[in-house]
């Protein structure tokens, strides 16, 4: 099994990486504030102004450690990588596999149910876990756990019989839009703060949503990396359809686990009082983004959730939640080169 | 697994000084100084002997000491720290 490699976060503004024998140093004010070897890193994230020696990028792409970096607001730039790895005719099998809409049904479906499947984990736990003192407030409304809970339940049988890739997306589209809905009533701190409303992005409106879409870049840096590291083509995907720039793969990878990783985090952020009102700062624009010291209090959370451990439902072992991108993305690769006749997308227990 | 690598390089030549630092910069490259000469390497077992290698093959065995405890993976139940220059846990959240 892979060893679940560590990231290294740099947010420093004005931080200096360089490479140093097999090492990475961060240098900072001239100083060295950290030096972690290249074989513990899986990837390096850089936020803002922090720069990067050649060498180190270099290095970087030939050990296979990819290196993103975002704006100051975590949004994703650029990152530098080496030759695909892999097997050129696992990535043909893919192309030819995306090109065909019923062979991307097969996968797209698994995909869009276990997303809707975890997500309605979300919101169950959170029911169970907060049972409301009046039980029933806002039962029967449209922003109602447990009911829409229960209606998400038809949602997934309906994407597992979905016909196309659009009557698919239309199930998806719909089930993410209730469990949105519902998402405001599983908010239990910060009072008027943290109301959610709905999903928004680019820019995010509110400081939930400013946390989610931090969360979510986190987690498209990770899939990303594990569709590379299964020679797999981040850029040609299933459930979402080819466009210069988007890791289509790495999304439809992402669906499932943003509930697991990133929503449910977000809730125990919250409802823990981890982070405050203050962690987040408004913009001109109306957009609402993290402090530097918010950003901080979410990769620290990120990454110890990165560290749980849970039991595979599809390989039946123990391992951390931080692999399961990787592992999925191997699942994927064997359903594509004919080992499995579907493939088993992650189903949070 | 978790290898702690100390050791004792004879300085009274040049090509002594030299050793001792290119066993160290060796050392650099796969783990993290904790003491002078004492190295916390973090490795799995393709690594490590890649990295026994290169060390043997720098010392000059008459006169300087390699020593090599072995932590395995549970390791960190069995490092207590005290005092200055607390180790960095690269396994933790990497966040500067």
């Amino acid at each position: 099994m892979k060893r679940l490699l560590n990231t290294l976060f740099v947010q420093t503004q004005g931080a200096y990486l360089r490479k140093e024998g097999d090492a990475v140093v961060v240098r900072i004010e001239k100083k060295t504030a950290l030096r972690v070897p290249l074989h513990q890193l899986d990837g390096v994230v850089t936020f803002g102004q922090v720069s990067a020696s050649p060498f180190l990028q270099g290095a970087c792409a030939r050990a296979g450690v990819r290196f993103s970096m975002l704006d100051r607001r975590g949004r994703f730039l650029a990152a530098v990588q080496g030759f695909s790895p892999g097997n050129v005719l696992l990535r043909r099998e893919q192309y030819r596999r995306a090109d065909s809409e019923e062979a991307s049904l097969l996968i797209a479906r698994p995909i869009v149910a276990a997303k809707i499947a975890n997500t309605r984990t979300v919101l169950l736990r959170a029911a169970r876990d907060h049972p409301s003192a009046d039980p029933t407030p806002d039962a029967g409304r449209p922003t109602d756990p447990a009911a829409t809970a229960q209606r998400m339940a038809d949602d997934a049988r309906l994407a597992m019989t979905a016909t196309s890739l659009d009557r698919l997306r239309g199930v998806e589209g719909e089930s993410g839009a209730s469990y949105f809905r519902a998402f405001d009533g599983l908010i239990r701190a910060g009072g008027d703060a943290f109301r959610f409303e709905k999903r928004s992005r680019r820019p995010p409106l509110n400081r939930t949503n400013a946390l989610l879409s931090f969360l979510y870049t986190l987690l498209a840096h990770d899939c990303r990396s594990a569709c590379e590291a299964a020679g797999l083509d981040a850029a040609v995907g299933f459930l979402h359809r080819d466009r210069p720039g988007r890791p289509s793969l790495a999304l439809d990878l992402m669906e499932s686990l943003r509930p697991v990783l990133a929503d449910r985090l977000t809730l125990s952020l919250i409802n823990r009082g981890q982070v405050k009102a203050g962690s987040f700062e408004p913009h001109a624009s109306g957009a609402v983004f993290l402090t530097e010291a918010g950003r901080r209090t979410a990769l620290t959370a990120y990454q110890e959730r990165k560290r749980d451990e849970l039991m595979h439902p599809f390989i039946g072992e123990k391992i951390e939640l931080g692999l399961v991108p990787h592992v999925q993305a191997r699942l994927l690769a064997r359903h594509l080169r004919g080992d499995h006749d579907a493939y088993p997308d992650f189903l949070w227990r | 697994m978790m290898v702690l690598v100390t050791y004792d390089v004879a300085t009274s030549t040049r090509a002594g000084v030299r050793r001792l630092r290119r066993v160290a910069k060796c050392c650099l490259n796969r783990g993290q100084r904790v003491q002078y000469s004492v190295f916390e390497c973090e490795v799995d077992p393709s690594e490590w002997v890649e990295l026994k290698d290169r060390l043997e093959k720098i010392i000059d065995p008459k006169v300087d000491s390699l020593r090599y405890y072995f932590l395995g993976a549970n390791w960190q139940r069995r490092v207590e720290h005290v005092g200055a220059k607390a180790a960095v846990d690269l396994n933790g959240p990497l966040i500067v």
